[in-house]
């Protein structure tokens, strides 16, 4: 099966979590957003806490959980935003 | 025009940008960083953005708000970096025809803004403590719960609040 490579950044809080900005994942095709989201869930418990409330975005769009991951895709993971 | 920055804004130069022949009305929004949110002391604020999906939002807010609204001009600088007390962190300026639209206008983009942008600031009080301001999340002390086994995600959930604020 092909494997896609896919970039994963994560912001304020949820990069506390992880303590780390971003991983690089390798995930089959046709990876859904909310599968990516489990296996981030199952590394990081610390960031599985936070749960639904959690935001996602996929090349700077806000992406529902049913969207299909396709290479090259940039991945981003944030709490709830606070600017203003 | 959009922006984002990490030096003070130009208010005087924000408001010329939107003032024109035709418009009737320019009304300029600011917010400023306050010292006592329900009773805890800011000593300074620090605003993080992620830079270029924050930008292509800020360009979407435009578009929509010029949609909505009969907008002439509009400016809207958002603030990265550290903020002291009193300090500008968001500045918007719009010109319509007539008051009613520009007031609406500015309203609606601020509203919009705090829900949709992707920029999160952090506190740091006056005690010590610093924390990050992410509304409705747990806060790290609450106890481990299983996370939702029901989707919520992002696109959903903008949706519902913006339709929610239309009410």
């Amino acid at each position: 099966m092909n494997e896609i490579q896919v970039t994963v950044l994560f912001f304020a809080a949820a990069r506390d979590a992880t303590a780390t900005e971003s991983t690089t994942e390798l995930l089959a095709e046709n990876t859904r957003l909310a599968d990516l989201r489990t296996v981030l869930f199952t590394r990081w418990p610390q960031l599985a806490r936070y749960g639904s409330a959690l935001l996602w975005a996929v090349n700077n769009q806000y992406a529902s959980s049913d969207v299909c991951l396709r290479a090259g895709d940039v991945v981003a993971c944030f709490p709830p935003v606070s600017g203003g | 025009m959009i922006s984002l920055t990490d030096q003070d804004i130009d208010i005087a130069g924000l408001t010329d940008l939107v003032r024109h022949d035709s418009a009737g009305a320019v009304v300029v929004f600011l917010g400023t960083v306050r010292e006592f949110t329900r009773g805890v002391q800011t000593k300074s604020l620090e605003y993080t953005a992620y830079a270029e999906m924050a930008r292509v939002s800020l360009q979407q807010l435009e578009a929509e708000a010029r949609q909505r609204f009969p907008i002439i001009e509009v400016g809207i600088i958002h603030r990265t970096g550290a903020l002291s007390l009193g300090d500008v962190s968001v500045a918007i300026a719009v010109s319509t025809p007539h008051r009613a639209e520009a007031f609406a206008a500015g309203q609606w983009i601020i509203d919009t803004l705090k829900i949709r942008v992707p920029i999160w600031k952090k506190e740091h009080y006056s005690d010590g403590r610093e924390e990050w301001q992410h509304p409705g999340l747990p806060s790290p002390t609450e106890s481990l719960g299983a996370p939702s086994e029901i989707p919520n995600f992002a696109a959903d959930r903008i949706a519902a609040k913006d339709s929610a604020g239309d009410q």
